[in-house]
């Protein structure tokens, strides 16, 4: 079952509740990982194998960095997701 | 006020042991005469042939949040707590920069540890090989590097004239805290954020520590293992922790109104090279090391009233330092009231050097000497007043100095000297 733009949300913002410490609820579609969620190019790794792991998707090193916000990464995962 | 401008003195102290969470409930157990030591529970421990260490009183995790916690070595951790106690007990309201009194670029850090993110290293492997390459936590250089506790507490408190990790094994913390005496004598610095840390409690280090016959295998008694001068010594006890301090250069801790705990009277180093692991047994490495310090400075050995002895528990290296002492100092060593608080902390390793130069300090500032504890037969051939069982009153009138002695596989000895102002 592929996941819907809200689960997919929620699930990020479970994992980046994790790994930086942000209320789930501050993590929204417009918000930027780096400036907005205190996730920096280290903790995005985390981030990214998290949600590979969640959402049974392969996000390539090269294409992470076009993953700025956490609407970028929703539309990814909602794309490539199998 | 007998220091000059030259001078370096102390400000500012913090620890996080196996006695207490921070350096008070750390010397209130001290003075007690208390064991940090206890059984590992832990799963892996079962099998081990020493099944004893001395866990942090306080869990890091408690203390630092997650997000924080979760890229910080368990070294890094300890290190960061016992420098934040220490920055504040300095009287820094923030970090240099944001706190005025201090100049970023005139404030160092010297933070070391005997073998880093050990555990780190050890339980990534395990990711590595159970979960695969993908799973390996990018924090994991940064967590594993020996520099990492130096570097957070740098980072932490804004320092910029230096970040130094010196590695000498079991000497580390004490090397840290003379390197950083020089960094303020030689110019470099005004104020440096120095000491020790460790975290090194893991069934790998444990099973090779083992297997040198270094640690003792007194399962049956955990707070009885660690008996430093006891005829019955058979290897130290693991601990871990931190202790950091702040030193100063004395013009600037007087220009702002510090309290000063004491004067970082100077350094004396040499090196065995006489083995990888034994320590020489006459002392006379070690015997070289104080005489560096005699030489270097105006240290008097009648003041010296206390030392904190390196005394790990073998039965080599407990002797070899009490020789050189005598060796040294001669008549004088009979007022120099001698305590080895690893028979209570354990031993922390390259964190070591950094609780014991506070203990060192404390033992100072509350005209205390800790005891060494669990002397059930002192050994007849410890030559030395040995502070055994109960807490021993220095003499509470005049200028009083204190040494820290610690040596460290690879031959490395390094004793540090304070005194009351």
């Amino acid at each position: 079952m592929a996941a819907t733009q809200e689960e997919i949300v929620s699930g990020l913002a479970e994992i980046v509740n994790e790994i930086a410490g942000i209320p789930t609820e501050d993590v929204q579609l417009e918000k930027s990982f780096t400036d907005d969620l205190d996730v920096d190019s280290l903790s995005m790794v985390e981030v990214v194998v998290a949600a590979e792991e969640r959402f049974g998707v392969k996000i390539p090193d090269d294409d992470v960095k076009n993953l700025k916000t956490v609407g970028d990464a929703t539309e990814y995962i909602l794309k490539h997701q199998s | 006020m007998n220091a000059t401008n030259d001078s370096v003195v102390v400000t500012g102290i913090g620890a996080t042991t196996p006695l207490g969470g921070d350096s008070a409930s750390t010397w209130e157990g001290l003075v007690a005469g208390r064991s940090g030591a206890a059984l590992l529970n832990e799963e892996w421990a079962a099998d081990m042939p020493v099944r004893i260490a001395a866990r942090a009183a306080v869990e890091p995790g408690e203390i630092i949040p997650r997000p924080q916690a979760r890229r910080l070595d368990r070294s890094a951790q300890f290190a960061l707590i016992a420098a934040r106690e220490a920055w504040a007990d300095a009287g820094f309201s923030a970090r240099a920069g944001e706190d005025a009194s201090v100049n970023p670029d005139r404030l160092g850090a010297v933070v070391a540890s005997g073998i880093g993110g050990v555990t780190t290293l050890l339980d990534q492997y395990d990711v590595l090989r159970e979960k695969g390459v993908r799973r390996v936590s990018p924090h994991t250089v940064p967590m594993l590097m020996p520099n990492g506790p130096s570097a957070n507490v740098g980072l932490e408190v804004n320092a910029r004239a230096g970040v130094h990790t010196p590695v000498s094994a079991c000497a580390s913390g004490s090397e840290a805290v003379g390197y950083a005496i020089e960094m303020i004598r030689t110019g470099r610095a005004d104020i440096v954020v120095a000491g020790g840390t460790e975290a090194a409690i893991h069934p790998l280090p444990i099973a090779a520590f083992g297997n040198m016959m270094a640690m003792s295998k007194n399962n049956e008694d955990p707070q009885g293992a660690s008996r430093p001068f006891d005829v019955d010594r058979n290897g130290f006890v693991l601990g871990e922790g931190a202790g950091v301090i702040v030193l100063e250069s004395a013009e600037h801790a007087r220009r702002r109104g510090a309290r000063i705990y004491a004067e970082a009277v100077g350094q004396g180093i040499s090196a065995d090279s006489h083995d990888i692991v034994q320590p020489e047994p006459s002392g006379n490495g070690i015997a070289h090391a104080l005489q560096n310090l005699a030489s270097r400075t105006d240290l008097d050995p009648a003041e010296i009233m206390h030392i904190n002895a390196h005394a790990t528990s073998t039965p080599q290296g407990d002797l070899a330092e009490l020789k050189a002492l005598r060796k040294v100092f001669g008549d004088d060593v009979e007022h120099m009231g001698i305590s080895a608080t690893k028979s209570m902390t354990g031993h922390l390793l390259g964190g070591a050097g950094g609780v014991e130069t506070v203990a060192t300090l404390l033992a100072l500032h509350h005209r205390t000497a800790p005891p060494s504890i669990n002397i059930d037969n002192l050994d007849p051939e410890a030559d030395g007043d040995i502070v055994r069982d109960t807490a021993r009153e220095l003499p509470g009138e005049g200028r009083i100095a204190a040494l820290n002695n610690s040596f460290g596989f690879g031959g490395h000895n390094v004793v540090l000297a304070f005194r009351t102002m």
